[in-house]
């Protein structure tokens, strides 16, 4: 299993690489799926802590999992992002469906 | 944004010989690079593209904006204009004064009504996670975006970005 991957109960989270472009969305979208597919999942938690850089597939990849965690009833959330990752997601209107929290910034 | 005709180059005119006549005299400074639409590359070449600004002493903000504008212009030629083969993309970038202009030209399947694709949530792809927002960043990050294609012959994605002045921060539609 991709080591961007912890599976704990029904909470699925996945440590988010640098650079979340389309190169880089494809194995997790394939991963997330197979994940969803095979377990229970209620919870999935995105942990920005190390990526400094996205662009519209990472807003495809938040968007697929939050309509196929709605439709098994579960919650999605965006954790430890930095002001850039913050600014991408609001201008994307996502931030209004998911729940986004910020990178502290002495961490 | 302006939405042009169907045209692959652009034609020589008087006009734009005097220009880049003048270009010579002016303070300009051009980069290309043609590449495999592999998705490899993305990352590539936005730094690429991003390393050739530093000569505009850009702040992070801008080196920021630049970089997503590259992305989802190679992006979309990527999954779009030649979807499953790979064929070559080629990008031009010119420094003039404080502007960096930036084109990327594919010859791929090319848009049939370009007003539409560049309606913020449109995509013709939203099996594959696509969120159509790639043309409402490229407008919101750079100050220009201009877009020529025809069906079938290809796109042309212009933009351009002023640096030293942070005027192009366009905010997006609130409702998206
Ligand atoms: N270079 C291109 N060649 C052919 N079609 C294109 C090209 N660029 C964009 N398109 C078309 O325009 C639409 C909108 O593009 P846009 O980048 O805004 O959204 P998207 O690529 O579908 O989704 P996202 O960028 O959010 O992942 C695309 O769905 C596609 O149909
Ligand atoms: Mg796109």
């Amino acid at each position: 299993m991709n080591s961007l991957f912890q599976i704990r109960d029904n909470c699925m989270t996945i440590r988010v690489p640098e650079e979340l472009d389309h190169h880089n969305a494809l194995p997790i979208q394939q991963e997330a799926d197979e994940v969803m597919m095979n377990r229970d999942i209620q919870t999935i938690v995105f942990d920005f802590r190390d990526t400094s850089f996205m662009d519209s597939s990472g807003i495809g990849v938040l968007m697929g999992r939050y309509r196929a965690i709605q439709r098994k009833g579960g919650r999605i959330q965006a954790e430890n992002v930095s002001d850039r990752i913050e600014k991408i997601l609001q201008m994307s209107g996502i931030s209004k469906l998911i729940p986004v929290n910020r990178k502290r910034e002495w961490l | 944004m302006a939405v042009e005709g169907p045209a692959a180059a652009r034609p020589e005119t008087p006009q734009n010989r005097e220009q880049r006549k003048g270009v010579i005299m002016e303070n300009t400074n051009e980069m290309s690079l043609e590449f495999d639409s592999r998705s490899l590359n993305e990352g590539f070449v936005r730094v690429a593209v991003a390393a050739f600004a530093t000569q505009l002493n850009p702040t992070l903000e801008e080196v920021a904006d630049l970089k997503t504008a590259v992305s989802e212009a190679v992006t979309n030629a990527i999954i779009h204009a030649y979807e499953k083969q790979v064929e070559k993309i080629r990008i031009d970038c010119r420094v003039r004064g404080r502007e960096m202009e930036v084109e990327i030209v594919d010859h791929g399947v090319g848009i049939p009504d370009v007003q539409k694709a560049m309606e913020p949530m449109y995509t013709t792809k939203p099996e594959m996670d696509r969120s159509g927002m790639g043309f409402a960043f490229m407008e919101a990050f750079m100050d220009e975006l201009r877009v020529k294609s025809e069906p079938g012959v290809g796109t042309t994605v212009w933009m351009k970005k002023k640096f030293g002045c942070q005027s192009g921060q366009n905010d997006l539609s609130g409702d998206a």
